[in-house]
């Protein structure tokens, strides 16, 4: 209970300072705008290319964004010394990474979800025909993106090239998610949109084994 | 200061070792500290006394030995340390206000009535009139005014203060002294590291020195206490 209520804490902390300050909101929102636009003025997809190859797009364009926003994540919490408060005041570390976790998926599903109805103008995509079904793909994917990228955020925070290091470690350990969401969505987009159901099932097998290998290991990687 | 409810804490440090790669911080370190001491660790820069606080807050795990908590010579049980700590940064959010940082850390510490505790730990740090303004707008001695409200949330029977009173100007050192008179007079166990501090200085009870890592000199009395702590005003 005490994990699960200090969760709660630091989640509400969390969206208190993000929307204080709107700083990771605004540049991952910005970035996957600027990358959509771009490609639709570089290509001219016409929409039976969009629907092969928006999903692609779509998706490296949230993780890149991703690995803006996670950047930061950890980097914040060691300007004044607060990872240390934090570890003095909560008896289980996970609890820390619980809202972070949370904070960080519910940032990239926010950032995702405006942008959706923009890609679809511009690539000439129906996306309200199988829009539940996106959302649900959009979430699977940004808590695994967001459970691997906090975890190695802690990670890079604390070495010395970091604003390099966690790109490097993150795009390769995100792959598998990449290819399988990009897929899943690629079959909502179809003329004849359909669940791939395989597809779903591991996305959430990914977001579930990487959130016990966090909690697992969670203590050890905001020690000092 | 609000009437304390703590149990008075001594800590023992069993043969402490640590090391970063090949390189000793702290070598064998054993200390007895008793409940009510107010130490003061001295040594040049790098010579181990912020890692000894921060293993002693639980912060840095040691490489080998053991450091206690101990309630009238019993170890004492829990998951975290009955220590506030102050460090030179600040350990609170810019993001938030004065009211804010000592609200969630109280919540987090599962303290009971965490507004009223709030409001009273602002009201002694003087800050209360400000306690809606965000912490980035804050001066340096305001920072560090809410990070001792902060360290002070629990009670805490001992107080960790690691060169505390860097940055600040006289009258913020001024006001720190006191607080700190106030908090070794009712019985709390304090370690501090010093560097050029001669008013905090003269209210430690014992003088420890450290030197590339190990205690050199351990002291309560005589001309080697004023010695060691001259050390630390140098």
């Amino acid at each position: 209970m005490a994990l699960l209520s200090n969760a709660t804490v630091l989640l509400g902390k969390e969206l208190r300072t993000e929307f204080r300050s709107r700083e990771l909101l605004t540049t991952t929102t910005v970035f996957v705008l600027i990358v959509i636009v771009l490609f639709s003025f570089s290509f001219d997809p016409t929409s039976e290319e969009s629907r092969r190859f928006g999903a692609g797009l779509l998706w490296l364009a949230f993780l890149f964004a991703a690995s803006l926003m996670l950047q930061s994540c950890f980097l914040r919490e060691q300007n004044s010394d607060t990872l240390s408060a934090l570890r003095l005041s909560v008896s289980d570390p996970f609890a820390i990474f619980l809202a972070k976790v949370t904070a960080n998926t519910l940032f990239l599903l926010l950032t995702e979800l405006l942008l959706l109805p923009v890609f679809a103008v511009m690539y000439n995509v129906p996306v309200l025909p199988s829009l539940h079904w996106l959302v649900l793909v959009c979430f699977l994917g940004s808590l695994g993106v967001s459970i691997a990228g906090t975890a190695l955020s802690a990670i890079s925070a604390q070495a010395r090239m970091r604003e390099l290091l966690l790109p490097l470690l993150l795009l390769p350990l995100l792959t598998p998610i990449l290819v399988a969401s990009t897929e899943v969505t690629a079959a909502l987009f179809d003329r004849s949109p359909y669940v791939q159901w395989k597809g779903v099932g591991f996305l959430a097998v990914f977001d579930l084994a990487f959130l016990t290998i966090l909690w697992l290991l969670g203590e050890y990687l905001v020690e000092e | 200061m609000t009437p304390s409810v703590f149990s008075p804490t001594g800590i023992r440090f069993e043969n402490i070792d640590k090391r970063y790669g090949g390189l000793y911080a702290l070598r064998r370190v054993s200390l007895d500290i008793s409940a009510g001491e107010c130490v003061a660790f001295a040594g040049r820069n790098g010579s181990g006394k912020t890692t000894l606080l921060r293993i002693a807050a639980c912060l840095v795990r040691p490489s080998s030995g053991s450091v206690s908590f101990l309630d009238r010579g019993k170890e004492r049980g829990g998951t975290l340390p009955p220590a506030g700590f102050v460090a030179h940064a600040t350990m609170v959010y810019d993001e938030l206000t004065a009211e804010e940082n000592l609200l969630l850390f109280a919540r987090l510490q599962g303290i009971a009535e965490p507004a009223a505790r709030a409001e009273a730990l602002l009201r002694e740090v003087g800050l209360l009139e400000r306690r809606s303004s965000l912490v980035r707008t804050f001066s340096r001695g305001m920072r560090q005014r809410v990070a001792i409200a902060r360290a002070l949330l629990n009670e805490p029977a001992v107080v960790l203060l690691d060169e505390p009173t860097t940055g600040l100007d006289p009258q913020g050192a001024h006001w720190f002294a006191e607080t700190l008179r106030h908090l070794r007079d009712s019985g709390r166990t304090i370690l501090m590291s010093l560097h050029g501090e001669s008013e905090v200085s003269t209210l430690a009870t014992r003088a420890i020195q450290l030197d590339a890592g190990a205690v050199v000199a351990d002291t309560r009395t005589g001309a080697n206490f004023r010695s060691v702590l001259a050390f630390a005003n140098a």
